[in-house]
């Protein structure tokens, strides 16, 4: 059974190599300036301690005030796993630091983001429509969205 | 992008959308359904079918071909019908065409987006006449639970003209063999109305008629 990381024990560790970058620790979740989000990631998947080699998924919310997208790692050598969110307050050209130079399997989920929420995310290598077409009004999974 | 063709790719993706937006723009209204037809008196009482309609009904109603175009989940009550314990071949059915053009019937099995509108239109338009269009569930039918969806047809008869409708969610087995039923019985009531090419015959000296 994979272990869910508790946010407080990584959090620890994490604040000590990026001062400042993390936001808030929740129960399981960790959240994480955007700013900082590609070091962060780029730590946590190489450092051998925690060695998050899968990418479970990427998803987003919209709050209304801010998007959150949120990652879900999980290390196959550790068998463990852990959450990791951030926060985009630009609602009007959000942007995110993209993770598909870490993970292959970040790319259709991130071409998803961007179809359905209208988030782009900087470096990724095809960032396009995915889900609808070309020409289509609006991101539909945004609280706004109507049609 | 470092594709040489990233280009190319995208006008082909700007290409689907104008395609998409262009069928959706022309389909507002519903395609009214062929059985005007059916109301004619001559029709209702049956006497104008002649022994070479009743032969060309009787053939084509025994023979019903589908095409295999199942968009969703309604596809496994069809794969379900079309099997052993329900055993839709008893019908004449027993081919499922995977070319348009060897078909005649089209069962609309599930849920069709508007990207894959143009697909499902496109293999309508490929099925040789006489063809006929089954509208099965209730997304087949209006767009069911999805009919607000920014991204459903609100019923396939938006793209074509629909013959039977099987209501359902999904419809069973026996329901969709009743909808068959129905439209075969629709069919042995069609008349043949040839359309022959108009072809401009080269003119033919008459013979002139013997004076007195």
């Amino acid at each position: 059974m994979t272990v869910a990381l508790a946010a407080k024990d990584l959090v620890v560790k994490l604040a000590e190599k990026f001062p400042g970058a993390i936001e808030e620790a929740g129960r399981d979740a960790l959240l994480v300036k955007i700013s900082s989000l590609l070091d962060v990631m780029t730590y946590l998947k190489n450092t051998p301690d925690f060695n998050f080699d899968y990418f479970n998924f990427l998803t987003a919310v919209d709050y209304y005030s801010f998007f959150e997208i949120v990652y879900h790692l999980t290390s196959t050598n550790h068998n463990h796993s852990v959450f990791i969110k951030t926060r985009c307050y630009d609602r009007a050209r959000p942007s995110v630091p993209s993770v598909v130079s870490l993970w292959q399997g970040a790319d259709f989920q991130e071409r998803e983001i961007f179809d359905l929420f209208g988030i782009s995310f900087t470096g990724h290598p095809n960032l396009k429509r995915i889900f609808l077409w070309e020409g289509f009004d609006g991101h539909p999974l945004r609280k706004d969205f109507n049609r | 992008m470092n594709d040489p063709n990233s280009a190319y790719l995208e006008e082909v993706d700007l290409h689907e959308g104008r395609i998409i937006e262009d069928l959706k723009a022309n389909s507002r209204e519903s395609i009214p359904d062929p059985d005007a037809w059916l109301a004619e008196e001559e029709v209702k009482r049956n006497v104008l079918l002649t022994s070479v309609d009743w032969l060309i009904d009787w053939a084509r109603r025994s023979s019903l071909w589908p095409v295999i175009c199942f968009p969703a989940c309604c596809a496994f009550e069809f794969i379900a019908a079309e099997g052993p314990r329900f055993d839709l071949s008893r019908f004449g059915m027993e081919l499922l065409r995977a070319s348009p053009r060897q078909a005649d019937l089209m069962i609309t099995a599930g849920t069709l987006t508007w990207k894959m509108a143009p697909a499902v239109r496109r293999i309508y338009d490929q099925m040789p006449d006489p063809k006929w269009v089954i509208a099965m569930g209730a997304c087949g039918i209006s767009g069911g639970i999805f009919r607000s969806s920014y991204a459903v047809v609100p019923g396939y008869n938006k793209i074509v003209p629909v013959d039977v409708y099987v209501p359902g969610c999904p419809p069973r087995p026996e329901g969709l063999i009743h909808g068959i039923q129905m439209l075969q019985k629709k069919i042995a009531k069609e008349k043949m109305k040839p359309q022959l090419p108009k072809i401009k015959l080269p003119g033919i000296p008459r013979l002139k008629r013997p004076s007195a």
